[in-house]
């Protein structure tokens, strides 16, 4: 298993994602964003979190632009694994590969906690090892969160089964942080290969330090 | 040619930022205002003399980077 971790000016998560999977036995490079192509033997492509050119203009709105970016769409149209975690989930709105965007969070304010999460759906690679309803804990550290999509699409994501995880309390109760839509948390593709998430998996893989439901997430995409 | 490209939330988007200036303002007694949006302007420099030509690559632009049109609106004036 061979994950690719791409690296940007500003990303902030690499090394902690490298870890995780590195953890979970996978083979992990860290792939610099002036790369023009992926590793060959690439199974799965992270995006991390962090600020990708300072989030200058928009979150994540000039990484698309990087030379890494035309191999990784092309790896995700051909049906590759690609996984978006916080300025990675941006990343993918802004490339278009997942639909929306996000705005600054409601209270206008950054927001680093840890936050209760409800799995909607687990046909997918990404949460096939977690059941519907299952409630889940999992770190969240971001200022724009606050994803918006409109009805038309909203009404779509329902239909393709494309919502996967929502913002919740302890007892699996909507509870909205950030004043995302439908406290959408974490969405896929229609093809149900690109996925993307603000919430950090790779920050709760130690039940010694808070957590480690994000295990069962980072493992999902491991297995075909 | 000078060009200002004002860019903003579209109509229905809830402004956060703007909401939390509106109630900054009451706040400080400011009443009258019903409102409040936030948007951004991009100030350009174009080394072009043709307006039309300018205005259809500056779309480009809005539409490839300067604006997120899920979610924003641009406008382009030429000073």
């Amino acid at each position: 298993m061979k994950v690719s971790v791409v690296v940007f000016p500003g990303t902030n998560c690499e090394i902690d994602t490298k870890y995780a999977y590195e953890k979970l036995n996978a083979d992990v490079e860290l792939v610099f964003h002036k790369d023009e192509t992926l590793p060959t033997d690439t199974d799965l492509v992270v995006l991390p979190g962090g600020f990708s050119y300072g989030d200058y203009l928009r979150s994540a709105a000039i990484a698309q632009f990087s030379p890494i970016m035309k191999d990784v769409i092309k790896f995700a149209k051909n049906g590759g694994k690609v996984l978006g975690i916080c300025n990675g989930f941006q990343m993918l709105l802004e490339m278009g590969l997942l639909e929306g965007a996000m705005k600054r969070n409601s209270n206008v304010h950054f927001i680093s906690k840890y936050h209760h999460l409800r799995v909607i759906n687990n046909e997918n690679n990404f949460l096939q090892k977690l059941n519907i309803g299952d409630v889940i804990n999992i770190p969240i550290a971001h200022g724009e969160g606050n994803y918006f999509i409109d009805e038309q699409g909203l009404e779509k994501l329902y239909a393709n089964n494309q919502v996967l995880l929502k913002y919740a309390d302890e007892n699996g109760i909507d509870k909205n942080p950030n004043g995302s839509v439908d406290s959408i948390a974490c969405i896929c593709n229609e093809n149900r290969n690109v996925f993307g998430l603000m919430p950090h998996p790779e920050r709760a893989i130690e039940t010694l330090l808070g957590s480690s439901d994000g295990v069962k997430m980072l493992e999902g995409l491991m297995e075909s | 040619m000078k060009v200002i490209v004002n860019i903003q939330l579209k109509e229905g988007v809830l402004d956060p930022q703007g909401k939390a200036v509106h109630h900054a303002l009451s706040a400080l007694s400011f009443k009258e205002v019903d409102d409040v949006r936030i948007g951004k302007q991009i100030i350009m420099q174009v080394d072009e003399t043709d307006k039309e030509k300018t205005i259809a690559r500056v779309s480009e632009m809005c539409e490839e980077l300067l604006a997120n049109t899920v979610i924003e609106n641009y406008e382009i004036e030429i000073a």
